[in-house]
């Protein structure tokens, strides 16, 4: 049943004021409706009654055809359709199973007489169906209806509905839907302010549309009442406002927390500037790409586990060619920071025409596995699976990378060496090969970054290209040689990004924050959590 | 003093520059106009478009050279001043568009009309004047320079992280003009464009004056780089790149010192930008990414910086390979591309002309350099970096 359909079905409920019998499962209504060929009004009453009494789900829409005077039966063996006219025929349609029978012509079929009170009692037992049905998800659906579309008619069945309700969910719905129905009714004040602190507490964009609605014909006393209800809820959803968008800054810092947290160990921990880091990114983007297109090739049960795999894959790619750009390259320029920026940019376009040799310049299909997709709400706000998991995931590879360098003992050698080469070479560590390490080290995070960033970016030789200057960027402003000020610099870029974006516009917001970030530089050159000491000194 | 400031421009490599820029500013449009069509001579126009082009290119080159090469501001922004130039410039021929637009208002270029524009934004009007146009050319990215330097060079951002906001400079323009909302004609740029000065920019006379023009501004811009890097000026200059704490402890200024370089550059990129625009047809936001902006470095580095002749030299060379492979071997030239910022920075170091001045001067000095050079290596890298 379209939503359209299911709509109209609640809005004849939302008219009738009885309560309905109670139900006799299990009944075929079939031979009930084609009683009602030759039946007066007392005994169509009769047999409206019966047919609401089988509960089944089927009668809802033959009673509402029956109601709006669609319903017709056949002269020649008194069936019961439900009929439209089409041209000189009618197009008929078998009441209970909505499929279709065939034309026939006007002359054959006869209507089915319909009063007002048939109306009344038809709508009551269609009430019964909804708001009293065994079903939950029918009854919570119904109260939902009556929420959307309030109107004082529907207050008595709300009402018996809600006397007989068992289920806590349901029934705080159905007390919502009292509320609202309430609230246009004729009811005394004391009911209606209850009924305001229900709505109240219900919230929501239409719920300030209800409270606005009743606003004219309340009470000056409930006026007030009206008033603060609104602002109380107007200041509510701004907070979830406010929520959603740090929910929204938080996903895109870890983002870029994923994409410069290599970064801040080539570039933070080491001081080489690495132009073709985004190239990495992209390299572990196109590892995801062929370990998912190997699995839908050989193994396509395993779809759920692709990026699990994809990771150590990406790792050990991008990890090696790191190795080799510091081995070939890299090591001859140390000392010489310029140039190595020249150097490593030329490698990047290197790399990024090599992809576009191999896999072609478009962008190439990354699938979600099942437990990335879809989302949840949560109080105000969305949250979607994919965004979750790569915010878990940024500050998982933060922490694991934090303890690798604070507890491990490559990262006693690294820091060592970092700090005073000479010393460190003389305690007998062979520094050129921590240096190399170090750098496949970041390379291979970057790699990892790429597995996640391809769940939710294009993946095209430029994935890297989009990424470079936002990850220099954090990697400055947090602060270089400190991991915490990647995680801070790059989670509050993320939030001031999303605050920005609502007011100027997202590229206005970005070009903003780059501005920011020059401005920001010139006042602390050495980013948020500087070093101190001496190895500041130029 | 100006005649001083010439004669100690005029050393002999310049001159010889000088001389041969103004003989291709003679004889290359002579080539074009004199000869006939089937003659062994005849440059086509399309052939000078393109080497007035690159002469544009060389232009920016040596305005990198001047800040990278004497000043050891290394910008990977300057592709941005290029671009300012090329916009002023190409305002300018908008508006002399006039009714002969696709929608024919006098007032309004094309694309307002399409955005629905009433009237001219206040940034447009001057722009119908050309000397307003050229001041704009100069004015736009001396003053975009000097608002940057000002706070970068006052707060002592400098080295790595002085290319890093430059770029997010560049970065920042292109995203901003790529908006449609900016005037600026967003993602297509200004283009479409009908006469200068009252001359069609299709006619072959005026593509050769414009082609006459790059080289003699070329030319003048060469002498003013090289009067500034021998002036007494341009010894302190150098000093600010090899040893800025020293230069600022013996009483010098040093960021008025970058800051005045750094402007006269960008007025220069600026010049080399509006030159190019009536020369291509086209100015759009892509002028202004990054990668462009990197790409000038490359040629400065293949010529050879702070030579001020090497990126002129570089900068031709290293475009005409890229107009043969984008011809031939359109796959190979992004690889070709990256290998030549690798191969250079690794093994010519110096450029071409650096190379071939080594070359020259004596054996000892030679050794004296790599030696330094080795002294500087074997510092610790990392601590160094970590600076």
């Amino acid at each position: 049943m379209n939503p359209k359909k299911l709509l109209q079905t609640f809005l004849i409920l939302i008219l009738s004021a009885l309560a309905a019998p109670a139900f006799a499962q299990g009944a075929d209504p079939k031979p009930l409706f084609n009683q009602l060929a030759d039946a007066n009004f007392n005994r169509a009453e009769e047999l409206i009654s019966q047919i609401a009494a089988t509960g089944d789900p089927r009668v809802v829409s033959a009673l509402e055809a029956f109601a709006e005077g669609d319903l017709y039966f056949r002269k020649s063996d008194k069936a019961v359709f439900i009929a439209k006219a089409a041209g000189s025929n009618v197009a008929l349609t078998d009441a209970l199973t909505g499929e279709s029978a065939g034309d026939a012509p006007k002359a054959a079929v006869t209507k089915i007489r319909v009063n007002n009170n048939l109306r009344r009692v038809i709508r009551s037992a269609l009430g019964g169906l909804t708001l009293l049905s065994p079903d939950r998800a029918v009854r919570l659906s119904a109260a939902d209806a009556v929420l959307r579309s309030p109107s004082p008619e529907n207050l008595e069945l709300v009402e018996a509905a809600l006397a007989k309700e068992t289920d806590a969910e349901v029934k705080t719905r159905m007390e919502e839907a009292r509320a609202v129905s309430l609230l246009s009714s004729d009811r005394s004040v004391e009911e209606k302010r209850a009924a305001i602190e229900t709505i109240r507490n219900y919230g929501g964009r239409d719920a300030i549309g209800i409270l606005r609605a009743a606003y004219g014909s309340a009470d000056a006393s409930l006026q007030t009442e009206i008033d603060a209800a609104v602002a109380s809820i107007e200041g509510d959803l701004a907070l979830w406002d406010m929520a959603q968008n740090v929910w929204y800054g938080l996903s895109l810092g870890s983002v870029l927390l994923l994409a410069a947290i290599g970064l801040a160990i080539t570039f933070g921990v080491m001081g080489i500037i690495n132009m073709a880091h985004g190239e990495m990114v992209m390299l572990g983007a196109y590892s995801t790409f062929v370990v998912q297109e190997l699995i839908r090739a050989n193994a396509p049960g395993l779809f759920d586990w692709s990026l699990a795999i994809a990771l150590p894959v990406a790792f050990i790619v991008t990890g090696a060619v790191g190795l080799v750009l510091e081995r070939g390259v890299i090591r001859f320029l140390y000392g010489r920071p310029l140039e190595t920026l020249l150097a490593t940019w030329g490698v990047s376009l290197i790399l990024q025409q090599a992809i576009r040799s191999i896999f072609g310049p478009t962008n190439r299909e990354v699938g979600n596995p099942s437990w990335m997709s879809g989302s949840f709400g949560l109080g105000g706000m969305t949250v979607t699976w994919n965004r979750l998991w790569i915010i878990v995931f940024s500050l998982t590879i933060f922490f694991a990378l934090l303890v690798l360098l604070k507890r491990s003992a490559f990262g006693l050698q690294m820091r060592a060496v970092t700090q005073n080469r000479r010393m460190a070479s003389s305690m007998g560590i062979r520094t050129p090969w921590i240096d190399a390490f170090t750098f496949a080290l970041g390379s291979g995070i970057a790699g990892i970054a790429g597995v996640a960033l391809s769940q939710i970016d294009n993946v095209s030789p430029n994935l890297g290209q989009s990424y470079i200057i936002d990850s220099f960027m954090v990697v400055v402003f947090g602060g270089v040689g400190n991991l915490w000020g990647t995680l801070v610099g790059a989670m509050s870029l993320g939030i001031l990004n999303k605050f920005l974006e609502p007011s100027v516009g997202a590229v206005l917001g970005k070009i903003l924050v780059l501005v920011l970030i020059i401005l920001f530089i010139q006042k602390r050159p050495r980013g948020l959590f500087a070093l101190k000491g001496r190895a500041v000194e130029a | 003093m100006i005649t001083g400031f010439i004669l100690r421009a005029l050393d002999g490599k310049i001159i010889v520059a000088i001389a041969i820029l103004l003989g291709v500013a003679i004889l290359v449009p002579a080539l074009n106009l004199l000869t006939p069509p089937d003659s062994a001579f005849h440059i086509p126009t399309y052939a000078m478009a393109l080497m007035g082009k690159y002469l544009c290119y060389a232009l920016l080159a040596l305005a990198l050279d001047l800040v990278w090469g004497y000043c050891g501001i290394l910008s990977l922004g300057h592709g941005a001043f290029f671009a300012l130039g090329g916009y002023a410039m190409g305002m300018y021929l908008m508006r002399q568009i006039g009714s002969r637009g696709v929608y024919g208002n006098p007032e309004l270029p094309d694309f307002m009309v399409f955005l629905n524009w009433q009237e001219l934004p206040w940034f447009w009007h001057g722009f119908d004047m050309f000397w307003f146009a050229m001041l704009m050319v100069l004015v736009v990215p001396g003053l975009l320079a000097f608002v940057f330097g000002w706070f970068a060079f006052r707060s002592r951002v400098n080295g790595v992280y002085l290319s890093i906001i430059t770029q997010a400079m560049t970065y920042a323009l292109m995203l901003a003009f790529f908006r449609n909302d900016m005037g600026f004609g967003g993602n297509n740029g200004l283009t479409d464009y009908k006469d200068i000065l009252g001359f069609s920019v299709q006619a072959d006379g005026t593509r050769a004056v414009l082609f006459a023009m790059s080289a003699v501004m070329l030319a003048l811009c060469l002498l003013i780089a090289s009067g500034i890097v021998r002036s007494k000026f341009g010894k302190v200059l150098v000093g600010v790149r090899d040893a800025e704490s020293r230069v600022r402890f013996l009483g010098f200024r040093v960021e008025h010192i970058k800051l005045f370089t750094f402007v006269v550059s960008a007025m220069m990129a600026g010049i080399a930008g509006a030159l190019f625009v009536p020369q291509v047809g086209i100015i759009n936001p892509g002028e202004f990414a990054p990668a462009n902006s990197i790409e000038v470095v490359v040629w400065t580095a293949v010529g050879g910086r702070g030579t001020l002749i090497g990126p002129i030299i570089g900068a031709v060379l290293v475009n005409s390979g890229k107009s043969f492979f984008t011809g031939a071997f359109p796959e190979f030239w992004l690889y070709a591309l990256g290998g030549l910022f690798i191969a250079v920075t690794l093994f010519l170091p110096k450029g071409i002309v650096g190379t071939i001045q080594h070359g020259f001067s004596s054996r000892k000095a030679m050794k004296a350099a790599r030696e330094a050079e080795k002294g500087r290596d074997a510092q610790t890298p990392m601590a160094q970096a970590a600076e």
